[in-house]
């Protein structure tokens, strides 16, 4: 199934978002995400993007204070999976303006709902920026 | 708890107000205000209020997600929460199912109605919402009662829902395959759509597919080579790769199409996940073409130059996957791999440790190994270990195939020991013991490398090590014989600082000892038979010892001038002086002189042994057992104490009858029967059995004795193992010294194995019980025989282990170095032992679960038509079962698809079916392939509709025969052609 879950985690390993398209219970989540925090935290930005974990890939990539971790299964393009954790802060970027964790943290909906847009059941549907914000511009006209 | 109030609804707190709320609070504190905010949510969640039941849950979905909480009890307001007509609070209602639901949510089957109303609803985003959920949270329950819905969704007009529901549609296939022949039709039809997300949305569903089932989808083929051709999004490029990388190892045809519109996207893309994709799926499953796979090497060769750490670190892994077929691409990128075992990223140096490893092979291993090491020295303790882990797993895949000199491997062995971060002490363990019972040649070498890990005081105070010196103790004892220096090895084994050891291993150590013990007094007692009848002797000592002792001598005897006094020093300065050492001392030094004069005199191994052993030597050793062993007496280990107790009975009786027997010996009495003498000969030749490796099959090799029942109930055991049980605990637990001559009776027990040897107790106890219950025994001379018989069972040269014919052995090496074509050897290879299941280690294949096969059997018939799916549809199970048999064997013997293919390029010209299936040879093959080459000329001018229709003719034919369909269903030949 493509994309497993993706994890929005600050400098200080405090998870800000958590997606996972397959079901894990709260222990096997916390447990995976100490894990996989502990071990991508630890490296420096002259290494590469991908670690391997359990029997996931996990591809990430730092922008200023928040890591984005997307686990992937083997199977995955671990390049386009970058490209993807690229759109997606581009695509928080044009909403929010200038993305911080903070925004993030107050609108854990709208990015959930943007993530939903983006991925389905693992698989990416769309690309597009401008059609990812269509439905939640709308919804902001509405409120 | 109370219910809600006004007030709770008027001054409710917001999800803001909850974050800010957490933010405030200092992590100490952060616990309490959580579970007092959970107190709120509870009693808000019951508000008849909708607005503020949804922002309960709202609140409730935040700390679920980001402080996991559990959200379980709050499923039903959840659903609750989805039935409001407000769009935003069904939305947090939708994201609360999202995040919690899963398939033994009881309440889930409440949302069916719902779901479906959300479906079919007006608005889209309602609907958008709903396939959301449901491609999260989907049951069996959920997706059969779904699939009408969903099939609508998929001809929708609007593409927004279409590629949801497209997306949705893989969920629903996983988990109610019969999904599949509704909705699979209208999926194929998306292929052909113009808009990119749908396009995108359909390859992703039918990537994750033929990720698990290749084989259905190669009908599909056609599509996917068009989307190949003509798209120029990345991302349905990248999906579209994926799948022909599956498909193509299945159809070679198929490989030969889409190489080079692959090569094309590689030369022409600037999009280096694209490029990245192409050069996988070239590498992967398109190799053998040539050109393809140059332009795919010369692209990873950028990727490793590239400064991106990222590319590096891809670019190595796809290396690594070429590296099994052509190791041609990873020598020629040697130079870049070596320098990245020194990248900062210590993925980056696993990936090119693991290159590296791949490149080794018989003639560099010696070099490749060397640099290893130097790096490993280098490296900090995780990468260091990861260094020696991959040799040791390296050098010893297929029973050591790569080592030719062995020699260099065992002292390989003992400098990794000594490395000071090496974990991997087990592993060396096993091998050092595995290349002993293995390798005849090598046995002397180890016996050294045995004696240099022993001899170390050092290693003793390193735990990691203690497995190690268990193996090199074991060595020691097992192969004594080719020892330089017996008594050197007993003061290894029973030196002070062995206390340090485990308990496990000191029983080694002491039973090594009794070995060497055994062996020095049978060699002293017996000096003629020594070297002339123990039948494993002369094989080892005359191509190794005795022509080594020519050029040799000097060191040889010079060692025994060296080590005897050492000896003796360190009598004197450990203990008492002893009356009989004492007075021995002065012999013994002109002793040590005239054994030197001995050696210069004769070359001869026999006398150098006979004029080795002296009687003060003897005695010595005897001493120091005894003083260092009685101590162990009082020893808790039962392990080390048994075998302390056989050792000391059997030096007592020594002692006491060693007198007799010299009077004996000087008078030149003949046959004189003594019982030490007895015990140590029996104890000698018992030792002198060799251990070989043991088969993993071989229990199930025991034929299983007439009568016996393996099923049977076995509780009347307990029974009778509850009478025995009662006074065990009693003799064990208590140190109580044991009389020597109750020991010395014992030793007529001992086993030949050292492992399986039982103490006294456990002995009399078993044979006890195997009077009585002689039903659950096998019968005890054919377990023997079959013990001894099965590691050289199936090996060809079983025939020298017997004889022991130094001359035969050397033929044969001869021989298996022929076909080898590697004349110029310094040194041949010896005989490794191997046993047949090694070779043939069964490769788990693993399969794919029963759903996969159940939505690619809907999928091949939804493909290949209808009337193949009325005949399977009836009994589903059996079907699924026999098909899955099927498949294996397709998958297993490509070549015979090959040929179906081939045939029914044929079929139009011939109608016999049946005798197809039987041609064999393989000239057919090439000949078929090449006439295919031909009509598929042919038959590209009547374009694809011929190619449908002719496969489901035949499958139509085939209805009524079941098996023989399903073998078929891959027939589809000419779709690109």
């Amino acid at each position: 199934m493509g994309i497993r879950f993706i994890l929005m985690v600050n400098k200080q390993g405090q998870t800000r978002l958590a997606q996972y398209f397959e079901y894990l219970t709260l222990e096997e989540r916390r447990a995976l995400e100490g894990e996989i925090v502990r071990k991508c935290l630890a490296r420096n930005d002259q290494q590469c993007s991908f670690v391997e974990h359990r029997n996931y890939k996990i591809v990430y990539r730092r922008y200023a204070s928040l890591f984005f971790l997307v686990g992937v299964d083997n199977e995955e393009n671990e390049l386009a999976i970058l490209e993807f954790i690229h759109l997606l802060v581009e695509t928080m970027d044009r909403h929010f303006g200038n993305v911080c964790e903070l925004d993030i943290m107050f609108h854990l909906e709208k990015a959930h709902f943007m993530l939903e847009e983006m991925v389905m059941n693992g698989c990416i549907v769309e690309t597009s920026k401008s059609n990812i914000l269509t439905p939640i511009q709308l919804l902001d006209k509405a409120s | 708890m109370a219910g809600p109030s006004l007030m709770d609804s008027l001054f409710q707190r917001s999800l803001d107000d909850l974050i800010k709320g957490l933010r405030l609070h200092q992590p100490t504190s952060e616990s309490t205000f959580i579970s007092k905010s959970l107190d709120e949510i509870r009693r808000e969640i019951k508000s008849t209020d909708p607005q503020t039941k949804s922002t309960a849950l709202q609140k409730l979905n935040y700390l679920h997600s980001l402080h996991g909480l559990d959200m379980s009890w709050a499923a039903f307001h959840a659903i609750e929460v989805i039935s409001s007509q407000n769009f935003q609070q069904k939305k947090v209602g939708y994201l609360a199912a999202s995040l919690s639901f899963h398939s033994s949510t009881d309440v889930i089957l409440l949302l069916t109605n719902q779901l479906r109303k959300d479906l079919s609803s007006n608005n889209v985003f309602e609907v958008s919402l709903a396939l959301e959920c449901l491609s999260m949270i989907c049951t069996v329950d959920l997706a059969r009662d779904l699939t009408p819905e969903i099939f609508t969704l998929l001809g929708s007009t609007k593409s927004f829902i279409k590629k949801k529901a497209i997306a949705t549609v893989l969920r629903i296939f996983e988990k109610y395959p019969d999904a599949v022949r509704v909705c699979f039709k209208r999926l194929i039809e998306n292929l052909e759509s113009n808009d990119v997300g749908i396009v995108s949305a359909v390859m992703g569903v039918f990537c994750e597919l033929a990720l698990k089932e290749p084989k259905s989808y190669l009908p599909l083929a056609p599509e996917f080579y068009r989307i190949l051709v003509d798209s120029r999004n990345n991302w349905v490029l990248i999906k579209v790769l994926k799948v022909f990388s599956k498909l193509a190892i299945l159809e070679p045809r198929l490989a030969k199409r889409v190489v080079e519109p692959i090569c094309e996207h590689m030369r022409r893309s600037g999009a280096k996940s694209l490029v990245f994709e192409c050069v996988r799926t070239i590498l992967s499953s398109l190799s053998e073409y040539e050109s393809a796979l140059k332009l795919a090497v010369e692209k990873v060769r950028e990727f490793l130059v590239d400064d991106d750490p990222n590319l590096k670190y891809l670019g190595l892994q796809a290396l690594l996957v070429v590296s099994l077929k052509h190791l041609w691409a990873v020598l020629e990128n040697k130079d870049l791999v070596i320098k990245s075992l020194s990248d900062d990223d210590p993925n980056i140096k696993l990936e090119a440790l693991q290159l590296v490893m791949a490149m080794v092979s018989e003639d560099n291993v010696h070099e490749i190994c060397k640099v290893l090491i130097s790096y490993a020295l280098k490296s900090e303790p995780a990468f260091c270990n990861e260094i020696l882990g991959s040799i040791l797993s390296t050098c010893c895949r297929n029973v050591y195939e790569i080592i030719i000199d062995f020699d260099w491997y065992v002292s390989l062995l003992g400098e990794i020991s000594r490395i000071p971060h090496c974990q991997n002490g087990e592993e060396i363990e096993k091998q050092l013991i595995d290349i002993g019972m293995r390798v005849k040649d090598v046995r002397s070498e180890l016996v050294r490398v045995g004696r240099e890990l022993m001899i170390d005081p050092a290693l003793l105070g390193n735990p990691v090590i203690h497995r190690i010196l268990s193996a090199a103790a074991w060595v020691s004892g097992e192969y004594v014989e080719l020892s330089k220096n017996p008594f050197e090895l007993m003061e290894a084994l029973l030196q002070p600082r062995t206390i340090l050891l485990p308990p496990s291993i000191r029983a080694i150590y002491v039973q090594s000892a009794f070995k060497v013990l055994i062996f020095c007094l049978y060699s002293y007692l017996f000096p003629d038979e020594a070297v002339a009848s123990s039948p494993s002797l002369p094989v080892d000592l005359d191509p190794g010892v005795t022509s080594s002792i020519s050029p040799k001598e000097f060191s040889e005897s010079s060692d025994v001038v060296v080590t005897e006094p050492l000896a003796d020093r360190e009598m004197d300065e450990g203990f008492n002086p002893r009356d009989i050492s004492q007075s021995l001392e002065d012999v013994s030094v002109g002793n040590g002189g005239d054994t030197v004069i001995a050696h210069e005199q004769t070359s001869c191994s026999a006398t150098l042994k006979k004029d080795y052993f002296t009687q003060e030597s003897i005695v010595k050793l005897l001493d120091l057992v005894e003083r260092t062993l009685c101590p162990l007496m009082g020893t808790h280990e039962v392990e080390i104490q048994e075998r302390v107790g056989n050792i000391r009975g059997l030096t007592e009786l020594i002692k006491q009858e060693l007198p007799e027997f010299l009077v004996h010996k000087e008078r030149n009495v003949e046959g004189v029967k003594v019982k030490a003498l007895e015990i140590v000969k029996l104890m000698h030749d018992a030792f002198l059995e060799e251990l070989g490796p043991v088969s993993t099959s071989a229990q199930e090799r025991v034929p299983i004795p007439e009568g016996l029942m393996l099923m049977e109930n076995l509780g009347d055991l307990e029974g009778i193992c509850g009478d025995i049980q009662l006074p065990i605990p009693s003799q064990f637990c208590f140190g109580r010294p044991h009389s020597g001559g109750r020991e010395s009776t014992s030793l007529f027990n001992q086993q030949t194995d050292e492992e399986s040897e039982t103490s006294y107790e456990c002995t009399s106890l078993l044979a006890e019980h195997r009077k009585r219950h002689g039903l659950y025994y096998l019968p005890s001379e054919k377990l023997e025989t079959i013990s001894n018989a099965c590691p050289p069972a199936k090996d060809p040269q079983h025939s020298d282990d017997v004889n022991d014919d130094g001359q035969d052995l050397v033929k044969l090496t001869e021989q298996s170095l022929v076909p080898k074509k590697k004349p110029n050897r310094a040194k041949p290879r010896p005989v490794v032992v191997k046993l047949d299941e090694v070779d043939g280690i069964t490769i788990a294949v693993s399969k794919p679960e029963s759903k996969d096969y159940l939505i690619s059997g809907a999928v091949r018939e939804v493909l290949l038509g209808n009337e193949v799916s009325s005949a399977q549809h009836k009994l589903p199970d059996k079907s699924s079962n026999k098909r899955r048999e099927k498949d294996k064997l397709d998958i297993d013997q490509p070549s015979e698809t090959k040929e179906n293919l081939a045939n029914v390029g044929k079929s139009e010209t011939s109608t016999s079916k049946k005798s197809k299936h039987h041609i064999p040879g393989k000239e057919r093959k090439h000949k078929s392939s090449r006439t295919n080459a031909d009509e598929r000329e042919d038959v590209q001018k009547d374009k694809t509709k011929s190619g449908h229709h002719n496969p489901r003719h035949k499958a139509r034919q085939r209805a009524d025969d079941n098996v023989d369909v399903i073998a078929q269903t891959p027939v589809i030949p000419d779709f690109l052609l």
